[in-house]
């Protein structure tokens, strides 16, 4: 079709004539419903099964092995053929049995994100954030390394440039959980700024019946969407179009309850059709406030719906550092809820060792507010090594750049034993110091920058290189002045 | 909408215009000339079909034009080779190819720490009284140069300027800064100034851009495109949409001005298989120095970064005034490291980025608690603020090398200790850092 993408040129989303390998599910007899599988063929590592759209009745005949798009996959009592595929409309919400919590984290691969924040299988997120925040960067971070089955992402309304980095990047990049090109489980709605706008607010429809579609199969999947801010505007333009009452900042008076009916196609459910499947779909959505406000309407009616806020800063994004989430703001409200997960396959520390993490970096802000005022010299020994520790944990903890080799996702236990280490060097300075050991030696200590490099080396090997560092720390209290 | 008319005047003389808006009843046009003279009764109408189109052809280089695309360098019409819609079409991301050239500009605020690539959309927010117009005219002098060994050998180049709502004497220095650079035999210029027509204005980079995708992407150059002033742009479109009467948006600017600007800035990039390249370099005026004013905020949800001139830096004499801070070039990572720039690239704009900002806050410390309040370590990073802004940013006039503003980087860390240097890999500190 060309570089340019022009008016008035159809084309389909589904090729009718490439031949698949076609296992049924069902045989004669058997009665049709929405939602039942009626086989499966391989799409690349990936087993797409095929299910009933609108179609009733006992089941006569079967189709086996080769076929197409353009071929019946079976044949009714009624004479009626049965379509390998069926056409849903996106604005609604695909049908399911019913409806469950989440409880499973979705892990992320990003620190303070799992650690801090974390999100569950099923649950919805918003990341809002000032231009240059690093919104982009942290939807594509999780695209890479979610362990999901299915990524649908969403470009609505940003750069075309950021497409192309995915079209690009993905096909060369590993699925975390198969091995095989991460391109096979990712789909792309691509809408960027300068296409229609009217495509603009159909893309997040498109996007997440896609992600419905997958889940339907029994299927973890993972909905970003980039930016849901411009398919609100695009909501606003053909609104004020309409000559509709504008409400708030000229959004339709119906935009909160379109976010929410959004949001609400997402979640945990067992699908229709046999054998109890569950499956679920995530939404993590990219928030983009006009000048960095948080209390524009679009943050707003988001946030109330959503269980997680990853807050973005415009000071940490400047001074690079990097997810430029903000801990003061941030909040989940699935932490609760997954700690059990993590307990079972990381460590029976984990929720202990947030607390004692969060706790150090609210005593930092309120040390910092006392340095501001009266200078360090007025702080006493152990506050001053809670300045030290809590920088490092934001500094060598909490930073990760996306474009780090060894650093880019950090699996729970690499991010486990990172914290471990950093603690057991706090544990060692308050030992020092309860010697009697000056603040000033304490505070010279070695490594400081092994710590700081820790995050630098191979996955493979981490746990053991770490546990050796943990041990080197812990002899050097024992060994005293 | 948008179909370009031409009012046909009783006496026989014609102006133009274009459909804004339409009713059952009713088309509103808008003139682009003077409305003066025009009589209700005895005017006549003819609709063109077409929005305005441009007329191509190589022989635009060195061409100067008006903001609708009449030659105004008392030459002839251009004998076109085709004729182009201003309005553009998407480029498809799947054609897209991904930017990937490093292009020196030879300023050490850019080059080491927000680098340009070819392909790349990134604005300059100025201040009202801030040089962004020398900046500008250093890049081009420099990017004009071609690269040193970097990256692919140096293509065809070319220049094109739209002036929107800029003064004649603005227009005017920064024409001479093309001829000075050596610039002028491949530059296009489109001028609307300051007291040409306002909805022209709207068309003007449209012209602008369809002649540098012609030149990018039919005969391969590498075609700057240089806007300013986007803020004057903004507020025409702002005029436009009050007269249309239409729901207006924040300050007043109407909602839809994020769709508009896209359709200007996305026209940069780079397409599969073609081997020109568009850049855009747009510049705007931020009202009152207003980084989150809609003109800036809206520009830099859509470019691929900004480079931020500060008044601070100005008024303490510091040249090239860039603030890094709130600077971004968002496809650095693209165009550097090893066998494109230096292997140790990406660490020491990390590193030299993380002590600046950590300086400038004991800055602010210091003015409270006094230098004697502040630990040694803290004092060094301090004064290394000083010295990065006095000669790693403050380079004055004259371009560097990349190699230059690298080591002028590493040499500034060499005010911190070693070990402290830990967003450089171990080996890059040990070979740069020296004794
Ligand atoms: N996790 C990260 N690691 C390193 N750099 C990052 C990270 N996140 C963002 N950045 C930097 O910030 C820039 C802007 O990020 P982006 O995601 O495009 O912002 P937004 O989408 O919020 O405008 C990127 O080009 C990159 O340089
Ligand atoms: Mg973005």
């Amino acid at each position: 079709m060309g570089p340019f993408i022009r008016a008035w040129k159809e084309m389909y989303g589904l090729d009718y004539t490439k031949r698949w390998n076609f296992t049924p599910a069902i045989k004669p007899g058997d009665e049709l419903q929405f939602g039942k599988v009626i086989g499966q063929v391989q799409e690349g590592a990936f087993t797409h099964y095929i299910l009933c759209g609108s179609e009733r009745g006992k089941v006569v005949g079967v189709a086996s092995g080769s076929v197409s798009l353009d071929e019946p996959f079976g044949e009714l009592e009624s004479g009626l053929e049965i379509p390998g595929c069926h056409e849903w409309p996106v604005r609604m919400p695909r049908p399911y049995k019913k409806k469950f919590a989440p409880s499973t984290p979705l892990v992320t691969g990003q620190r303070i994100i799992d650690f801090l924040f974390p999100l569950a299988r099923g649950g919805a997120a918003i990341i809002p954030g000032g231009f240059g925040t690093g919104k982009t960067i942290f939807e594509q971070s999780v695209a890479k390394f979610a362990d999901v089955d299915i990524v649908v992402y969403v470009g609505c309304g940003e750069r075309g440039n950021e497409m192309t980095e995915v079209l690009t990047d993905f096909p060369e990049l590993e699925d975390p959980c198969t091995g095989r090109p991460l391109m096979e489980r990712t789909v792309l709605v691509v809408n960027t700024s300068n296409m229609p706008v009217a495509a603009r607010e159909a893309s997040v429809y498109t996007g997440i019946t896609i992600a419905e579609y997958y889940r339907d199969m029994g299927y973890r999947v993972a909905l970003m969407a980039d930016s849901i801010s411009r398919w609100a505007e695009a909501l606003r333009e053909i609104s004020s179009r309409l000559e509709e009452m504008p409400g708030e900042e000229g959004y339709p008076t119906y935009l909160a309850t379109r976010l929410a009916g959004f949001y609400e196609r997402g979640g945990r459910v067992v699908c229709l059709g046999d054998g109890g499947r569950e499956g679920t779909v995530t939404i993590v959505s990219a928030v983009s406030p006009p000048g960095g406000d948080f209390s524009e309407p679009v943050t707003q009616s988001s946030q109330r719906i959503a269980g997680v806020l990853w807050a973005l800063d415009p000071d940490l994004a400047h001074r690079r550092h990097f997810p430029a989430v903000d801990w003061r703001k941030s909040y989940s409200l699935y932490a609760g809820t997954v700690d059990e997960w993590f307990r079972d396959h990381v460590s029976a520390e984990w929720p202990a060792l947030r607390g004692e993490m969060m706790g150090l970096l609210q005593r930092e802000e309120e040390l910092q507010e006392i340095v501001q005022l009266v200078g360090i010299e007025s702080l006493q020994d152990q506050e001053r090594i809670v300045l030290l520790v809590s920088g490092m944990l934001r500094e060598d903890f909490l930073r990760q750049s996306a474009f780090s080799e060894n650093d880019a996702a950090s699996h729970p236990e690499k991010t486990y034993y990172m914290l471990k280490a950093i603690l057991s060097f706090h544990s060692l300075c308050r030992e020092l110091l309860g010697k009697g050991i000056p603040v000033e030696k304490v505070l010279a200590l070695p490594f400081r920058e092994e710590l700081g490099r820790m995050k630098e080396l191979p996955a493979e090997g981490f746990r053991e290189e770490a546990l050796a560092l943990i041990g080197r720390i812990e002899a050097e209290g024992r060994a005293g002045p | 909408m948008g179909e370009m008319v031409e009012v046909l005047l009783p006496e026989g003389s014609a102006r133009r215009g274009q459909v804004i808006e339409f009713s059952d009843r009713h088309t509103v046009i808008q003139i682009l000339e003077e409305s003066t003279g025009i009589g209700v009764r005895s005017t006549r109408i003819r609709f063109t079909g077409s929005p305005a189109r441009i007329p191509l052809s190589p022989d635009i280089l060195g061409r100067r034009f008006n903001g609708a695309g009449d030659p105004v360098d008392g030459l002839p019409p251009v004998l076109p080779e085709k004729w182009e819609s201003i309005m553009g079409t998407p480029i498809n991301p799947v054609a897209r190819d991904k930017p990937s050239h490093f292009l020196r500009t030879g300023i050490s605020a850019i080059d080491g720490l927000n680098t340009l690539v070819r392909g790349q959309k990134l604005p300059i927010f100025s201040g009202a009284g801030l040089p962004a117009r020398e900046i500008a005219g250093q890049i081009l002098r420099n990017a004009g140069a071609g690269e040193e060994g970097t990256g692919e050998a140096g293509g065809k180049f070319a220049v094109v300027f739209a002036a929107l709502g800029i003064t004649y004497r603005e227009a005017n220095s920064f024409l001479e800064e093309f001829e000075q650079g050596g610039a002028g035999g491949h530059t296009v210029v489109y001028l609307n100034l300051a007291d040409d027509p306002t909805i022209e204005r709207l068309l003007t980079p449209r012209f602008a851009l369809t002649a540098a995708e012609y030149l990018a992407f039919d005969h391969g150059y590498d075609v700057l495109v240089l806007l300013t002033d986007m803020t004057s742009y903004c507020d025409s479109l702002r005029e436009v949409a009050t007269a249309r009467e239409e729901i207006p948006g924040r300050r007043s600017y109407p909602g839809y001005m994020y769709t508009d600007l896209a359709t200007i800035f996305e026209r940069a990039g780079r397409i599969r298989g073609r081997r020109g390249s568009v850049t855009q370099l747009p510049i705007l005026t931020m009202p009152d120095d207003d980084i989150t004013h809609p003109i800036p905020d809206l520009t830099g949800y859509i470019t691929e970064g900004q480079i931020v001139l500060s008044r601070e830096l100005h008024r303490k004499g510091i040249y090239p005034p860039i603030d890094v801070l709130p600077s971004l070039s968002r496809l650095m990572n693209l165009g550097i490291g090893p066998g494109k720039t230096r292997e140790d690239h990406r660490g020491l704009a990390d590193q030299l980025y993380a002590c600046y900002a950590q300086g400038r806050d004991l800055r602010r410390l210091e003015a409270i608690v006094g230098e004697e309040g502040l630990l040694e370590s803290d004092r060094r990073l301090r004064r290394f603020a000083d010295a990065f802004e006095r000669e790693f940013i403050g380079q004055g006039p004259g371009g560097r090398s990349l190699e230059e503003t690298l080591d002028a980087g590493w040499k500034l860390l060499r005010l911190l200790p070693k070990d402290q240097l830990t967003r450089i890999r171990v080996e890059h500190v040990l070979k740069y850092y020296g004794e």
